[in-house]
């Protein structure tokens, strides 16, 4: 039995004047229903690009997707547009980071969920209006008969998003897409909707896929992580497995890089040396070499040929894609990094 | 919304006052005696003093102008008392001096030529530049939008006294299918009137749709980019829907405040399009009384046309209020 979504060997490039960007290479994750998978990355690591195929919103796009995107065993990728955007808001369906913008601000936010509702069901406008209704009331906006009349601009920030979340479950999709729904909001705000999505996720066994640059809301969330760098996966596993014991110096500088309240408040955040890559020309061998502390370990081996994404141990479910063998990266993170933490 | 309303229309009484003195100050600093002109070629002094009491331009600057506004809004009696009372009633914005008709008459007698090309234009380019900047946004870099986007650039750096006169020639004069452009009432003459006027239509339209289909497309393409359009496509609506529903929604703001502006500007004279096929439109009746230094007249004409672009401000500020929730609400 296949998983509900499985993803095999995504590349999605975009040619532009100053040559092709290679926005996500040769990707592969799973997800079941009612789990939670995170991606976890900087600004332009390819997680959102990841997000948007799975829509199929690159179709028509200048965008070149290669590999197979199975939801239910259907392929995605080789889908005409058309039979895809029946699928869309119906099976998967998305949730964005700004929910000011992603919402129109010249019909009422009634109107936008009634209208998700409307596309894939054959109910008149008053049963699609008095589905927005149930659903705003659903994810926690009060007099929900009376809001829904209401434009997108007089919701407050977290009011906004739960109503984008009301629309993008309007039609109880298998298949959330959740990219940085919180990024924008304040903190206290950001916990209530990750609680929400939680318990929406636990009421209808939907599957979400949570992107984030964000670890303590994937830690608290997530069952599965996938960390990916310029474009690439570069640890995969249990939220457990890559939290607790990461295999990735990357990661291991994520971590290390996150302010504690026990830390002294002089010394300066650990941070990651150097910038991300640019997709255009991406650094020669592992994409992450010009960044690693790590490299003289290795020798050329990182600055020549890239990793595979390899099992940390045989048969294991963890997955990483570093030079550093198993041992040397175990020694490292107990002696190096662990003491940080 | 009401005290607004009330506000916008005060506020547009202020620049038409303002407005109003400016042009008479300009008149009364200019060189030229106005009861000289009024006169004419053969003229005693004795004449020409007695025109300037009949005409009060005895009377200081301040008086002249209060008389003058005074008279908008009540009327005026010339030479009060005397057998030659005469009587001008409210509106009153004076007598030609060329023709000595009021000049609120004379108004009134322009304005149907000219509502009629600007209304007449307007529909047809708002068709062609809306139609045509949606196709071209739609079929971006296509052959279609070259084309149309080619031919709008062509189209606007044309000019009205260049695309009037080649149309006349090809259609009055050498095809002969339509009459010389000029106006009959269209409540009497609804053919003639179509007729004649078609060629007025087509010059403005040629030129305002090309603004227009420029203006839709660059509007459109950059609503397709929003990320509530994007919010549309994954909720599985279909495209027919996501572009006229969410893009062209989010477009068209701007483009009825410039027509809104447009029309107004219009309605006040379309001075080179009445100017290129004669028609006895206000255009031609301010460019006449340029040309004849008929001072009364080309302050009624910059008033009337001040009017107009006030009004037309108020109600593109109400339309955008009806379209933009955002400033409903405020």
């Amino acid at each position: 039995m296949s998983k509900f979504l499985e993803v095999n060997n995504l590349s999605i490039s975009f040619p532009t004047e100053d040559g092709v960007v290679k926005a996500v290479d040769n990707m592969s994750f799973s997800l079941e229903k009612g789990k939670t998978l995170g991606i976890v990355g900087e600004s332009g690591s390819g997680k959102s690009v990841t997000s948007l195929a799975i829509l199929g919103l690159h179709k028509g796009s200048t965008a070149e997707v290669s590999g197979e995107i199975l939801i239910d065993g259907q392929d995605i990728n080789a889908m005409a547009e058309n039979d895809v955007r029946l699928l869309r808001g119906k099976v998967m369906s998305m949730i964005f980071q700004d929910a000011l913008a992603a919402l129109h601000p010249y019909y009422t936010v009634g109107n936008q969920i009634a209208e998700a509702y409307l596309v894939h069901n054959k109910v008149s406008k008053s049963e699609a209006k008095k589905r927005a209704i149930e659903m705003l009331d659903r994810v926690g906006i009060p007099e929900p008969q009376k809001r829904v009349d209401d434009y997108p601009h007089q919701f407050s920030g977290g009011m906004r998003q739960r109503a984008m979340i009301a629309m993008a479950l309007s039609c109880n999709p298998s298949l959330l897409i959740a990219d940085e729904p919180t990024t924008a909001l304040d903190v206290t705000v950001q916990a209530q909707i990750i609680d929400l999505l939680r318990d929406l996720q636990k009421e209808f066994n939907t599957a979400i896929i949570l992107i984030t640059h964000d670890l303590g809301v994937v830690s608290e969330t997530a069952d599965d992580i996938l960390l990916m760098y310029a474009g690439k996966a570069i640890e995969y596993g249990t939220v457990r497995d890559v939290l607790q014991k990461p295999q990735h110096p990357y990661g291991w500088g994520l971590l290390t890089s996150i302010p504690r309240l026990t830390g002294d408040p002089e010394k300066s955040l650990a941070a990651i040396p150097g910038t991300p890559p640019s997709l255009i020309s991406v650094p020669s061998g592992c994409a992450f070499h010009p960044r690693c502390s790590y490299v003289k370990q290795v020798g050329t081996a990182c600055s020549s040929s890239i990793p595979d994404l390899l099992p940390v141990s045989a048969g294991a479910h963890h997955l990483v894609r570093c030079h550093l063998d198993t041992a040397a990266r175990e020694e490292i993170f107990r002696s190096q990094v662990a003491p940080k933490l | 919304m009401f005290n607004y309303l009330v506000r916008r229309i005060l506020s547009g009484g202020v620049v038409l006052g303002i407005v109003s003195a400016i042009v008479f100050g300009i008149f009364y600093i200019l060189p030229a005696d106005p009861a000289r002109l009024s006169c004419g070629k053969t003229c005693s002094e004795e004449l020409i003093l007695k025109i300037r009491h009949t005409l009060e331009l005895d009377q200081t600057l301040p008086v002249q102008y209060g008389r003058y506004v005074k008279g908008i809004f009540v009327g005026r009696t010339y030479l009060k008392g005397s057998p030659a009372e005469l009587k001008c009633s409210a509106p009153c914005l004076g007598y030609s001096f060329q023709t000595n008709q009021p000049v609120t008459q004379l108004l009134k007698d322009r304005l149907p030529a000219t509502a009629s090309i600007a209304f007449g234009a307007s529909i047809l380019w708002l068709l062609i530049g809306l139609s045509s900047g949606i196709i071209s946004a739609l079929r971006r870099g296509t052959w279609v939008d070259k084309l149309s986007q080619g031919v709008a650039l062509g189209a606007a750096s044309l000019q009205i006294y260049f695309v009037g006169l080649v149309l006349q020639f090809i259609f009055v004069n050498k095809l002969a299918w339509l009459p010389t452009p000029g106006y009959s009432s269209p409540l009497h003459y609804p053919l003639d009137w179509a007729k004649q006027m078609a060629l007025p239509w087509i010059t403005l339209a040629f030129l305002l749709s090309a603004i227009y289909s420029r203006l839709t497309r660059a509007g459109m393409i950059e609503i397709m980019g929003e990320d509530y359009v994007r919010t549309a496509r994954a909720k599985g609506l279909g495209n027919r829907t996501i572009q006229f529903k969410h893009v062209l929604r989010g477009a068209i703001t701007p483009i009825v405040t410039v027509f809104g502006l447009d029309l107004g500007g219009l309605l006040g004279g379309a001075v080179i399009t009445e100017y290129v096929f004669n028609i006895p439109g206000l255009g031609k009746l301010s460019t006449d009384a340029v040309s004849n230094l008929d001072l009364p007249v080309i302050t009624g004409t910059v008033i009337f046309s001040a009017f107009f672009i006030i009004v037309a401000n108020i109600l593109v500020d109400l339309l955008y209020a009806a379209l933009d929730p955002k400033v409903r609400i405020q």
